[in-house]
């Protein structure tokens, strides 16, 4: 009899007013700031006097300015220590846990929260931050704000919103060798375009996307926002609760039993309608790799860039880029490549790229940031001798943050040069001023990092 | 803080036909250090802007002496990627107050209203009468009306109609913002809190 989606259910739980003619009023459950889009909102709040009405409720880490060396030492960037010393201000004055340099918890926050158990099924969690959506892959309603937003999170613990319509992709089938959730994700934007999720909230669903581990299912979540969607979620299942289990913020006890019970019902009822549906075959897809400045500009590794003529803007890309239509990218030199960030800098991700590297040596012409997402990723990775393999392989390890993701800390590519990077956006100067990034997963990273040009990482695992 | 009341306009346009354009390029990371939200117009679209040495780069839009305006009329999907509200501060703070394009990405739609910034959206069509229009005209002057939902080009007679929400619409013409409406429902989101237990 019922026909709601899994988001109709967690969304319509949360609202507490109905604006007519207007947005919702939505409650939300887990606020996470960061060192860059909060202090405004921390200074606009108390320019009203006010104080953050749940303290309890937001969390805080640092990630986007702090270096991925020394970090015992104090930040060198002025400006970074700056916002970062404020966010430390702000956050003791109105009673908000912060996991610092300093704290075993720091991270990326989008790879702290589901690590800490703070995220869970059913939960309506925003941050300032786009890639917010990675939580739904815990079977959240996740989703970035702005600044404004965040300060009303602070003040009332809600944001006004008008409720996003809803889509679902399917995924069935078998992966084919080297295909990673990453692989999944570039394969569906190229196919909706970096704006063909605008206004829609997507369920991912199928049993590929079920075959997922937890953290292939954060990456994929990761990179929703990337197709324009506000979010992407995947209904929570017996992999979720194992996940979730005996973490440091997670339910326990007869608190466990009851929400289990309460998580079990997470999902679309069989009559729900969607506003949109896309269906695609895991044996349709290859390892990808992008090759413009969108993430939408993707293709097989193997394949070559189309024509599209008539498009400026698709032009202006691939002149960026230094390519031209109807090439291959196979065999192209790098010069950078960069395996982490909030889409891929976990420990499976590591896992994958050592698994690749071992016995290998990295090219000469490479350089190469490995950097963890958390420090617990990062304890993990010398824990199960990740280490001794980067290194006998020529790699170093770096500590976490989201370093060459944004060139906004030290770590930047240089103008002009080729990255290929496991993060999640290849803008004009997103990795730093003239900077060519392509998007591929840990495998082709790998993969690059030890050939020192584009290669089919099927190659290198057979 | 509420800001100031959207009154209608007449403005000449700058054009920037290209798509996707994102708050990478709108924005910078590099210059979101600040922890106060104070001159973000000077780092507009920087990149494009100014070249290593920051010299002005003669050929891009906002250095061209032909286009001037309050209007930005941008390629479809234009705001996409960050959440970065810096994208919009900085374009209110160049001077912009309406974007209009084909296709505006979510967060940063949410972000131009809670800025006094008009997010207008057209049809793929009619953006591409306006693009023709300001190349072959750059004087052309553009009339903003919020209250009948109309941009109009009085002289070629061009009257497009957009679509924007009533509540978000008398937002801008009040000058009010969703924080002032979100506090005098604090007793309710109270009640909310309490009610809630098992909420699916
Ligand atoms: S890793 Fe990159 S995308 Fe993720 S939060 Fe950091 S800067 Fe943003």
């Amino acid at each position: 009899m019922e026909n709601n989606t899994l988001f109709d259910k967690i969304w319509d739980s949360h609202v507490v007013k109905k604006v007519a003619g207007g947005p919702n009023v939505l409650y939300i459950d887990r606020h996470y700031i960061h060192e860059v889009t909060s202090p405004v909102a921390f200074g606009n709040l108390e320019g009203r006097g006010l104080k953050v009405l749940r303290p309890e409720k937001t969390i805080a880490t640092m990630d986007h300015n702090i270096p991925t060396e020394n970090q015992h030492l104090p930040i060198q960037d002025l400006l970074s220590r700056n916002q970062v010393e404020t966010l430390e201000e702000n956050c003791k004055a109105h009673g908000i846990k912060l996991f610092d340099l300093n704290h075993d918890n720091l991270g990326i926050v989008h790879v702290i929260g589901p690590e800490l158990g703070l995220t869970q099924p059913g939960m309506t969690v925003v941050c300032g931050d786009s890639h917010t959506s990675t939580h739904g892959a815990l079977g959240s309603v996740a989703f970035g704000i702005g600044t404004s937003e965040v300060e009303m999170v602070f003040g009332t613990q809600c944001i006004m919103q008008s409720k996003p319509k809803k889509m679902r992709i399917s995924i069935n089938g078998n992966l084919n060798k080297a295909v990673t959730s990453k692989d999944i994700i570039l394969y569906i934007i190229s196919k909706i375009s970096s704006s063909g999720g605008t206004g829609y909230f997507i369920e991912f669903a199928g049993n590929t996307i079920r075959n997922l581990s937890m953290e292939a299912r954060m990456s994929l979540c990761n990179m929703s926002i990337e197709c324009g969607a506000r979010g992407g979620l995947i209904a929570p299942d017996q992999l979720t609760f194992e996940y979730l289990k005996g973490k440091d913020y997670s339910p326990s006890g007869e608190d466990w039993k009851k929400k289990i019970m309460e998580w079990t019902l997470l999902k679309s009822d069989p009559g729900a309608s969607f506003d949109m549906e896309y269906s695609y075959e895991a044996a349709d897809i290859f390892p990808m790799i992008t090759y413009g400045t969108n993430p939408g500009m993707g293709m097989d590794i193997t394949g070559r860039i189309p024509h599209n003529n008539a498009d400026e803007s698709f032009k202006k890309a691939l002149d960026y880029m230094g390519f031209e239509a109807g090439e291959k990218l196979i065999g192209k030199p790098v010069d950078f490549v960069f395996v982490g960030s909030c889409t891929n800098g976990r420990i499976e991700d590591f896992r994958m790229f050592a698994n690749l590297v071992k016995g290998r040596k990295k090219a000469d012409n490479i350089t190469a940031w490995i950097v963890p997402g958390s420090k617990s990723v990062e304890k993990e990775i010398r824990k199960e001798g990740i280490v001794e393999i980067l290194e006998n392989s020529g790699f170093a390890l770096r500590q976490p943050g989201c370093s060459a993701c944004l060139a906004m800390n030290d770590d930047k590519v240089p103008a002009g040069n080729y990255a290929v990077s496991t993060s999640n956006r290849n803008f004009e100067g997103r990795q730093g001023p003239g900077a060519r990034t392509l998007l591929a997963s840990p495998l082709v990273a790998a993969a690059a990092a030890v050939t020192g040009v584009i290669t089919n990482p099927v190659e290198l695992l057979e | 803080m509420s800001f100031k009341k959207f009154k209608e306009f007449t403005s000449t346009v700058v054009p920037l036909a290209t798509e996707n354009i994102d708050t990478d390029q709108i924005i910078p990371a590099r210059f979101l250090k600040a922890v106060e939200r104070k001159g973000f117009g000077e780092k507009l679209f920087h990149d494009w802007r100014y070249d290593e040495k920051g010299n002005k780069i003669a050929s891009f839009e906002l250095n061209d002496q032909r286009y001037s305006g309050k209007i930005l009329l941008a390629g479809k999907n234009f705001g996409c990627g960050s959440s970065r509200e810096h994208a919009a501060w900085a374009l209110y703070d160049y001077g912009f107050r309406a974007i209009i394009s084909s296709y505006f990405a979510d967060i940063f739609t949410n972000n131009a209203f809670n800025n006094g910034l008009l997010p207008i959206q057209v049809s793929e069509d009619e953006l591409a009468v306006l693009m023709k229009q300001v190349a072959d005209e750059p004087d052309s002057m553009i009339e903003v009306n919020l209250a009948h939902q109309k941009i109009i080009i009085t002289e070629k007679k061009i009257k497009y109609s957009f679509e924007i929400n009533a509540y978000k619409k008398e937002c801008l013409i009040k000058g009010y913002d969703d924080f002032s409406y979100l506090q005098s429902m604090l007793t309710d989101i109270e009640k909310y809190e309490q009610s809630r237990n098992t909420a699916f």
